[in-house]
């Protein structure tokens, strides 16, 4: 019979006028990623942060800009006092071997991803910048990291502060 | 609650009568009736650009509940606003006339395109009193009027100076002539059944019974045909955006593109009150006022277009010719001579009974005459292979011999 084909089409189409719509709002709902999701900005924890330059030398663009100086009582063990710390943001390509570089999870993936801005040089963040952000998170997150791992509270003493004092490094 | 019911003419009656008593007694009755013929012009004109607004946001709205999305919801409440941020958009943008395209029918072709839809809607009975004006030919007057869009059409992809203009615009003539065939003979169903092209006697005659239960065929005929006279999906060859860009208004941008997407629903909005007009009774229906009956079969009947939009693919152009000229035609032809036939073995009106068998006789011819309508090998060609096809290809054009 001619037409059914049509008759049966329209069917199927009514059906569909009482499904749930996928659409997601985005500013409001935002649609859950998967954990190996890239593409989120990086947050760095400078009380992580030893200054071993590690994520610079993994950075295939070189868009991370470190500079160090060593610092602090030789006796007590010396630390690296970072003096620049810098991401390009514009240039990253988001591949995320910095994060696997970090030997101390100073820079973990999982900041803002909205994050549209309307001035290129506002990419270039340095380490106030990247604080600011990473304090965002925690702040937003009830102190943890992007990695799942609870941070220290903002009144206990940071991490590094409290590096074994047994382990001396001069011998 | 009687003022609600004749709300129209009782408003024309008391602003009438304040202006006969504003105006000084010098002034002649002639310019009230002017006034009063413009006042009245004013709100049927204003009348479809409304129309329009809502159903922009109806068919955004319903075809993205048919693809399973929201459509707009985000300018004013449900984003019922959406429609007007749209038309400061287009009102706003830039009005680009290419180089090369004739100027004076380029720009006059908007125009021409949106006038004739304005003035169907002056024949259209919006309730027992409430019409512009009570015409004896008002069927053939709104048909008439509307084919000048064939006109408007081929005037703006030819001006285009474009090449997917034109198809559109060769595509749109073909197609709208044809189809402009079975939707009059359609109609004459409904006008011999009647005795009259008046719409307002049409109406009356629908009091007891609408009459898609003594056209069913007739019905579907009219609607198919309509859908390719409005370039409803799937009919929408002629701005069929994923080949020829947007058909004929491919050149066209800011207002004058406005004034084409807006004569488009005007006129999607006039055909839909035509059929709630000619088969499903017009405004008449029990509680509510005339013309708020007339704006909701109007919409019931936009909402199945937007269906149809949503179910159908588009058509091959010789699909929908064959459609025209293979099926629709001789079924109109039948439908017409079956129902004069009723008419005249049923002198005093059609009885009842003839309602299911009108239905059957409507889905057996439509049963039999789908088997002139084969769309296989209609328009495929044997190419020949080797050095047949060089042959082929050499063949002096128009078939001489060598």
């Amino acid at each position: 019979m001619y037409g059914l084909g049509i008759a049966k089409g329209m069917i199927v189409t009514f059906k569909h006028l009482f499904r749930k719509p996928f659409t997601v709002q985005y500013p409001e709902e935002v649609v859950p990623r998967g954990s190996r999701f890239r593409g989120y900005e990086f947050t760095w924890y400078e009380d992580r942060c030893t200054g071993c330059a590690s994520c610079a030398k993994y950075c295939p663009l070189g868009t991370i800009n470190i500079v160090t100086h060593p610092e602090g009582d030789p006796k007590q063990g010396m630390d690296y006092a970072i003096d620049i710390f810098d991401i390009d943001t514009g240039r990253c390509m988001f591949c995320g071997l910095c994060v696997e570089a970090c030997p101390y999870e100073a820079i973990q993936a999982g900041g803002p991803l909205d994050d549209a801005t309307y001035d290129f040089e506002s990419l270039y963040r340095d380490k106030h910048k990247l604080t600011e952000m990473a304090q965002e998170h925690l702040h937003g997150h009830d102190f943890t990291y992007p990695n799942g791992k609870q941070a220290p509270q903002p009144d206990e003493k940071p991490l590094h502060i409290g590096l074994p004092v047994e382990r001396d490094r001069t011998r | 609650m009687d003022w609600f019911y004749e709300l129209w003419p009782k408003l024309g009656e008391a602003f009438r009568g304040w202006l006969e008593s504003a105006l000084p007694d010098s002034i002649e009755g002639w310019v009230i009736y002017l006034v009063l013929g413009l006042l009245s012009m004013l709100v049927i004109v204003n009348l479809p650009i409304v129309g329009v607004m809502a159903m922009i946001y109806m068919e955004r709205r319903l075809l993205g509940r048919f693809q399973n999305r929201l459509g707009p919801n985000r300018v004013g409440p449900f984003g019922i606003l959406q429609p007007v941020a749209d038309a400061i958009k287009i009102m706003t943008k830039e009005d680009i006339v290419p180089n090369g395209v004739d100027r004076i029918v380029f720009n006059i072709a908007p125009i021409v395109m949106l006038t004739p839809i304005l003035l169907m809607f002056a024949v259209i009975p919006y309730g027992g009193d409430t019409f512009l004006t009570n015409l004896n030919v008002g069927i053939l007057f709104i048909v008439a009027i509307t084919a000048v869009d064939t006109i408007a059409i081929f005037m703006a992809g030819w001006s285009s100076n474009n090449k997917y203009a034109l198809f559109g615009a060769m595509r749109a003539v073909a197609q709208l002539v044809s189809y402009e065939i079975p939707l009059l003979i359609a109609i004459l169903g409904v006008v011999v059944i009647t005795g009259t092209m008046n719409l307002n006697e049409i109406v009356a005659h629908q009091s007891s019974l609408p009459l898609i239960l003594f056209q069913p065929l007739g019905f579907v005929i009219f609607f198919v045909a309509i859908s390719a006279e409005l370039n409803r999906s799937p009919f929408d060859l002629l701005e069929a955006d994923s080949e020829i860009i947007a058909g004929f208004h491919t050149e066209y941008s800011g207002m004058k593109f406005g004034m084409f997407q807006l004569a488009e629903f005007a006129a999607l909005m006039g055909y839909s009150a035509v059929i709630a007009t000619l088969y499903l009774s017009g405004w008449e229906g029990p509680g509510l006022p005339g013309y708020l009956w007339l704006f909701v079969k109007v919409f019931f009947i936009f909402g199945i277009f937007v269906w149809t939009r949503a179910t159908l693919p588009r058509l091959r152009i010789d699909q929908v010719m064959a459609l025209a000229w293979k099926f629709l035609l001789p079924l109109s032809f039948l439908n017409v001579a079956i129902t004069a036939v009723e008419v005249v073995v049923w002198e005093n009106g059609l009885p009842e009974w003839l309602i299911p068998v009108n239905i059957v006789i409507g889905a057996g011819l439509v049963a039999i005459m789908h088997r002139g309508l084969n769309f296989q090998g209609q328009t495929r060609q044997v190419v020949p292979s080797g050095p047949e096809r060089l042959a082929a290809i050499n063949r002096p054009v128009g078939g001489g011999t060598e």
